[in-house]
């Protein structure tokens, strides 16, 4: 994919930041990593983007982008989800990288809401865009209590929370932002990804950061580092499981979308990450 | 089959020529130009510039034209245009003592030093349709010499010295003695709590007008009562004054309009210290007293602790005030809910069709059960 489209913005620094605000978001950015989950709170900086639709992620982006990357842009697995669209359109005008769809091409995914389902590579870093950071943020509203918490490493609220949804439901309720522990210290949002894609971010080979923009904070998960969902013993953490193929490629072990076909409710399922779709889907010509 | 999803490119170019359609409306009527907007739209522009935080009338009234009129858009606008620029100096503090008042007021004293004037106000107007507006070509009747501000530039006292003076109001923690340094910037660092009081006046220098306004009212009505007066609410033109690193004394840099309010508030005192009123602040780009009386009241509100005042209503609360007052990051967040959200949905969508399936299940048990032993009684 090339900028064909769009013009590069005059005026404006590579990656729209002045060097500056890059410099102090990568600061912040080293310091997550040294610290892995802990959230850093840093300058952010109005995007020309709404809060909420990604700031966050992009200022990550823009700190870390060089001339010679390749970037590929998923909202919800998809590369041509409207948001994703016009990220990387923003991204080409700006920085005027090269961009991907291919997730193994690319040096720089930025995502929202998924992992890719083709396993990450060494070298490779993904950046979530978070809207709430604060993974204790729903049980207390207060940052002063929630910071009191994560230096105590008194995480026994979540437990508690967990174990309210099995009584009252059967089952921990949480499909999505399902909260981790990382490197064995820090309680982790890992941002609304189903909690399918929980399991991809243990030792994990690429660098994952994560970029809250409204709420100001950066966090970090290294390369190779021990990532466990919060569970019980006697209720073990599980990924979702569906039901139903891809209508496209047929694969049964990624996640899956649900589209409702006609007036009846006719239901059928395809993969949300478009690009493996894509690349698994029969060379025949059932693609669209 | 993948149509539910794709086109995205084409559909973003799309909207953006048909929203470039609609802002220019009728193309038979003549375009409205950004002076127009900045010179009959002042009060307007004036929200734009105090809540997008820049001093920029033409900017502010080409964003409100961009935008459509929609304020918070324009806001946003010019705040994302904000944060590109380099930042050379920090100013002197403003000494809003030397203002040019075009209006000045006090609800405290029927008279007093500098006099109350009236200037500019909807205040006593009554709020009847000027149907004269709707025919174009009229001007106003020209002013009298005498009513014109600029030419009667003499400064004032501020209301809230003359209390202070006889120390009826606490004087406030030196402001010679901060450095730029110890003055934190909210755009450049994270907030953090519990916060300064030179932080939450700049967060609700750029508050949302409304959300300050209600939370303002609520104390009012009893959610956090600090039985405020409107010392003083003046507003005027105010120079500009830098010191640049290379020369030794200030220069001017230029002249900016502003509203300032000062609230007396509910006096304190204890065994040591003799009672004395408590005040609040608020500040303001351009004519925009609801702004600024708005803000002084949550000011005060939010120095409960302070007094060491017991902490129970909203507008009391710093977290809650301080995260949710700025519309840029509220209009953002709530509407980034338009994004899809079908991954998250899918899993919530496949629990909840388990749990229904399990309820169902429960349910059908009980049911046989309680047929077999209990038949159903019908009452009439």
């Amino acid at each position: 994919m090339t900028n064909k489209t769009t013009r590069a913005a005059e005026g404006y620094n590579f990656a729209y930041l002045d060097e500056e605000t890059k410099r102090m978001i990568r600061r912040g950015l080293l310091k997550a990593v040294a610290i892995p989950g802990f959230q850093v709170p840093f300058g952010g900086r109005e995007m020309p983007l709404p809060y909420g639709w990604g700031t966050g992620g992009m200022q990550v982006t823009a700190a870390i982008l060089s001339p010679e990357d390749i970037l590929k842009v998923i909202d919800q697995g998809a590369d041509d989800t409207t948001n994703a669209v016009s990220i990387r359109a923003f991204f080409e005008r700006t920085a005027r990288v090269a961009t991907t769809t291919r997730t193994g091409e690319a040096t720089i995914i930025q995502t929202r809401h998924r992992i890719p389902e083709t396993p990450l590579k060494s070298g490779q870093i993904m950046v979530f865009q978070v809207p709430i950071p604060e993974p204790l943020r729903f049980i207390e509203p207060s940052e002063t209590e929630t910071a009191t918490l994560h230096a105590l490493a008194d995480y026994g609220v979540m437990h508690v929370k967990l174990y309210e949804d099995i009584v009252a439901h059967g089952h921990i309720a949480t499909c999505y932002a399902y909260p981790v522990e990382v490197g064995d210290r820090y309680m982790m949002d890992p941002s609304p990804i189903p909690r399918f894609d929980n399991p991809k971010l243990h030792m994990n080979p690429a660098l994952m950061l994560f970029g809250a923009g409204r709420e100001k904070r950066l966090y970090a998960v290294p390369p190779y580092t021990k990532v466990v969902s919060i569970d019980f013993e006697d209720y073990p953490f599980e990924a979702q499981r569906q039901e139903g193929v891809c209508a496209i490629c047929g694969s049964a072990n990624t996640y899956l979308d649900e589209l409702i076909m006609d007036d009846q409710g006719t239901r059928n399922y395809v993969c949300s990450d478009t690009d493996y779709c894509q690349e698994h889907a029969q060379p025949s010509g059932s693609r669209p | 089959m993948y149509v539910a999803v794709k086109g995205g490119e084409k559909a973003i170019r799309n909207a953006h020529r048909l929203l470039a359609h609609k802002r220019r409306g009728d193309p038979a009527l003549p375009e409205i130009s950004v002076a127009q907007i900045e010179a009959q739209m002042h009060l307007s522009v004036a929200r734009v510039m105090d809540e997008g935080a820049l001093y920029d009338t033409q900017l502010a009234a080409l964003a409100l034209k961009q935008a459509a009129g929609d304020q918070v858009e324009a806001i946003f606008l010019l705040r994302a245009y904000r944060t590109t620029l380099p930042r050379f100096c920090v100013s002197s503090p403003l000494e809003t003592e030397t203002m040019r008042v075009a209006r000045r007021i006090s609800a405290i004293y029927k008279d007093l030093p500098g006099g109350q004037r009236l200037g500019a106000t909807f205040d006593y107007s009554h709020r009847l349709l000027d149907f004269s507006l709707l025919a174009a070509g009229e001007l106003p009747e020209p002013l009298a010499s005498t009513e014109n501000p600029a030419e009667d530039p003499a400064p004032c006292p501020h209301v809230l010295n003359l209390l202070a003076e006889e120390g009826l109001v606490k004087t406030e923690a030196a402001a010679e003695a901060a450095t730029e340094d110890d003055i934190p910037d909210i755009t450049r660092q994270p907030l953090t709590f519990p916060s300064s009081r030179a932080s939450r006046l700049q967060i609700l220098a750029r508050g949302d007008e409304g959300f300050l306004l209600a939370m303002a009212y609520s104390t009012q009505r009893g959610y956090g009562r600090n039985h405020p007066f409107a010392g003083e609410i003046r507003v005027g033109t105010v120079d500009v004054w830098l010191e640049a690193e290379e020369i030794d004394f200030p220069v001017p840099a230029g002249e900016i309009d502003l509203t300032e309010c000062e609230m007396v508030n509910q006096f304190v005192g204890s065994k040591d210290i003799a009672p004395q009123f408590t005040r609040g602040y608020g500040l303001a780009f351009g004519s925009a007293e609801r702004k600024a009386m708005a803000m002084a009241l949550v000011d005060r509100a939010l120095r409960a602790h302070e007094y060491t005042e017991e902490i129970t209503s909203p507008a009391q609360q710093e977290e809650f005030v301080l995260a949710h007052c700025d519309n840029v990051e509220a209009a953002g967040f709530t509407s980034h809910l338009k994004l899809p959200h079908y991954v998250d949905f899918q899993s919530e969508l496949g629990l909840i069709r388990k749990l229904r399936a399990e309820h169902a299940q429960k349910h059908a048990a009980t049911e046989d059960a309680s047929t077999h032993h209990q038949p159903l009684q019908v009452t009439p």
